[in-house]
């Protein structure tokens, strides 16, 4: 394999400087939105948008520490083929975009949804998302809906599709109160197109190149405008491939914002060798995290941007992050014999609106406390966190870190970065730790509950700063707490602050997944 | 000659099932087969055989090259 390796930025990848200059004509945020960027928060949301999102965990980066969602695989058929996508590979530790464990019928899929809601009533969601597309699967997938619909009739649905068939099936989403579709749309331009879909099967034939894409991206941009008229919300997802449609990303945002899409995913391309796609295979890289950072800060003027997304599986369960599918197993659920309450269910929801009512008040008061502080030093931190927005993870214990970025406006979240996939089953805790230290290499800090001293000498020798002083504190007071100090620091002297280098968001495997 | 699903190779997506225009197409532990005396290579109703254009792992759905071709029944 000759193609440029991880490592190497392509030529003609995207380039920080260039994005970041943009931002800084536009001045950041130029809708003025309070909060900009993908805390959904009643402020910057139509009130009645806001009511749709609120108990979404894939919409509201707020309600995904609340609420659970639920992927049934009944879809396994599709009709388009894309180059960062392999039907073949099914790893049970691997989480990714049309990875599937096992299929189930209309039915199995109704009765599981309905134990799953039993038993976690903060699951608010259920989406068909593959592992093919769900509406190259239209019957199995609407007979799905309709059977939820009836057993579980408060529960969203919602529905991810390449977009291919979308304006045949409207009236169908429509008449199944469907109340958030997502669409993935990589380009706009069929040239680009052609590099990353090899083929589309449409009207009973397969088209390729420039005209597979063209068609493609009519019926994606056309679908969009159908569902936007009707008022069912869309997110668009978007694969963002370094050399291909990484600058091309902004004009697709532009386009996919004028046509009603109200929330836009931009996702780092998953291509290692091992998962045997086609861009895995030839050596195409995905992006850095500072890459995939400056891109959807470059669209976030546009419009709103999601960040907490965990490119799950096709049959995830539970909350973002924390997969429980292991849980429920098709043979024992069918077994089950379960009564669907939705009276209890609306009563524990209420008590998470409560929770969530009492810290949206308190970190308001918080927020007028800290006023400008005068520097416009922007740094990313880390953190290691198992959920209701503390710092309460060890070290050695996160499957995942989440990244905010700390300025005098506050801490925004901008990401997350997966370790799990890569320490688990005795890999060597000092191949392992390097790969945990270059998944945040970006970072100034790391915030934990605990840390030992091994993780600790070696994060201080790769220049990330371990603060385990503000163990399950809040994570937005703790981090703003030490940048303060940080600044004081910085303007006394006693350090100087630099430029921290660059991280990988998904470090590859260090063997082949086993 | 009518065509032929290469078990190894199937991944069992059912893409193939809903578009065969005679009903040929079946599961069969996890994978899917055709049943060589419905399959007419999709002559008369489309321009190219349906299970070849919607497969996504190229050289899944072949020839069978050891049958004789498709002749309407007498």
């Amino acid at each position: 394999m000759d193609a440029p390796t991880q490592q190497e930025a392509s030529s003609s990848a995207i380039e920080i400087g260039e994005i970041t200059k943009m931002i800084a004509e536009k001045k950041g945020c130029g809708s003025g939105r309070a909060g900009c960027g993908s805390q959904a928060s009643r402020n910057d949301l139509p009130a009645e948008t806001w009511e749709k999102v609120k108990n979404h965990p894939c919409y509201s980066e707020e309600a995904h520490h609340h609420y659970a969602r639920m992927h049934v695989a009944v879809a396994p058929a599709c009709n388009i083929k894309c180059n960062y996508c392999n039907r073949k590979y099914d790893c049970a530790n691997e989480s990714r975009p049309g990875v599937v464990s096992e299929r189930l019928t209309p039915e199995q899929a109704a009765k599981k949804v309905v134990a799953v809601a039993s038993t976690i009533p903060q699951m608010t969601v259920l989406g068909i998302a593959g592992p093919g597309d769900p509406l190259a699967n239209p019957e199995k997938t609407f007979k799905t809906f309709e059977l939820v619909r009836g057993a579980a009739p408060d529960l969203k649905l919602c529905l991810s599709t390449n977009g291919l068939a979308l304006p045949d099936h409207i009236d169908t989403i429509t008449k199944f109160n469907v109340d958030h579709v997502t669409i993935t749309i990589n380009m706009i331009d069929p040239v680009i197109g052609a590099k990353i879909y090899p083929w589309i099967f449409y009207k009973h034939k397969r088209y390729t190149g420039i005209q597979a894409a063209k068609i493609l991206t009519d019926r994606q941009l056309q679908g969009l405008e159908m569902l936007a008229a009707r008022g069912v919300l869309c997110k668009v997802n978007s694969v963002m491939i370094p050399g291909i449609n990484d600058r091309h990303l902004l004009e697709v945002n532009k386009a996919v914002k004028s046509r009603g899409a109200f929330l836009h995913n931009i996702m780092p391309l998953i291509s290692s060798p091992e998962h045997g796609t086609v861009f895995g295979l030839n050596g195409q890289r995905g992006p850095t995290a500072r890459e995939l950072k400056a891109l959807q800060d470059g669209c976030e003027g546009e419009m709103r941007m999601m960040r907490h997304c965990r490119q799950c599986r096709a049959d995830a369960v539970g909350l973002l992050g924390e997969d429980r599918r292991a849980e429920f197993t098709t043979e024992e659920i069918m077994e089950m014999n379960v009564k669907y309450d939705v009276e209890s269910r609306k009563g524990y929801q209420a008590k998470i609106e409560e929770e969530r009512a009492a810290k949206t008040a308190a970190e308001r008061a918080d927020l007028t406390k800290r006023a400008d502080n005068g520097s416009d030093l922007k740094l990313l931190v880390a953190v290691a966190t198992k959920g209701a927005g503390l710092i309460n993870e060890h070290f050695g214990h996160a499957k995942e870190f989440q990244v905010y970025e700390l300025s005098s406006g506050g801490a925004k979240f901008v990401g997350h970065r997966r370790i799990d996939l890569y320490c688990q089953g005795g890999y060597a805790e000092e191949g392992c730790l390097a790969t945990i230290i270059g998944a945040i290499s970006d970072c100034h800090a790391v915030f934990i509950a605990k840390i030992g001293g091994r993780p600790r000498a070696e994060l201080i020798k790769a220049g990330v700063e371990p603060v385990d002083q503000y163990a399950h504190e809040p994570i937005d007071k703790a981090t703003i707490a030490w940048f303060e100090a940080y600044l004081d620091r910085v303007n006394s002297g006693t350090i100087q602050h630099e430029e921290r280098g660059d991280a990988a968001i998904r470090p590859r495997a260090l063997t082949s997944a086993a | 000659m009518p065509f032929k699903i290469i078990a190894s190779q199937c991944t069992g997506c059912s893409a193939c099932e809903p578009e065969c225009p005679n009903v040929a197409i079946a599961e069969k532990g996890g994978t899917f087969v055709i049943d060589p005396k419905k399959c007419t290579e999709c002559i008369g109703h489309f321009d190219e055989p349906q299970c070849v254009a919607v497969c996504p792992v190229d050289n899944t759905c072949v020839i069978d090259t050891s049958l004789a071709r498709y002749q309407e029944p007498a």
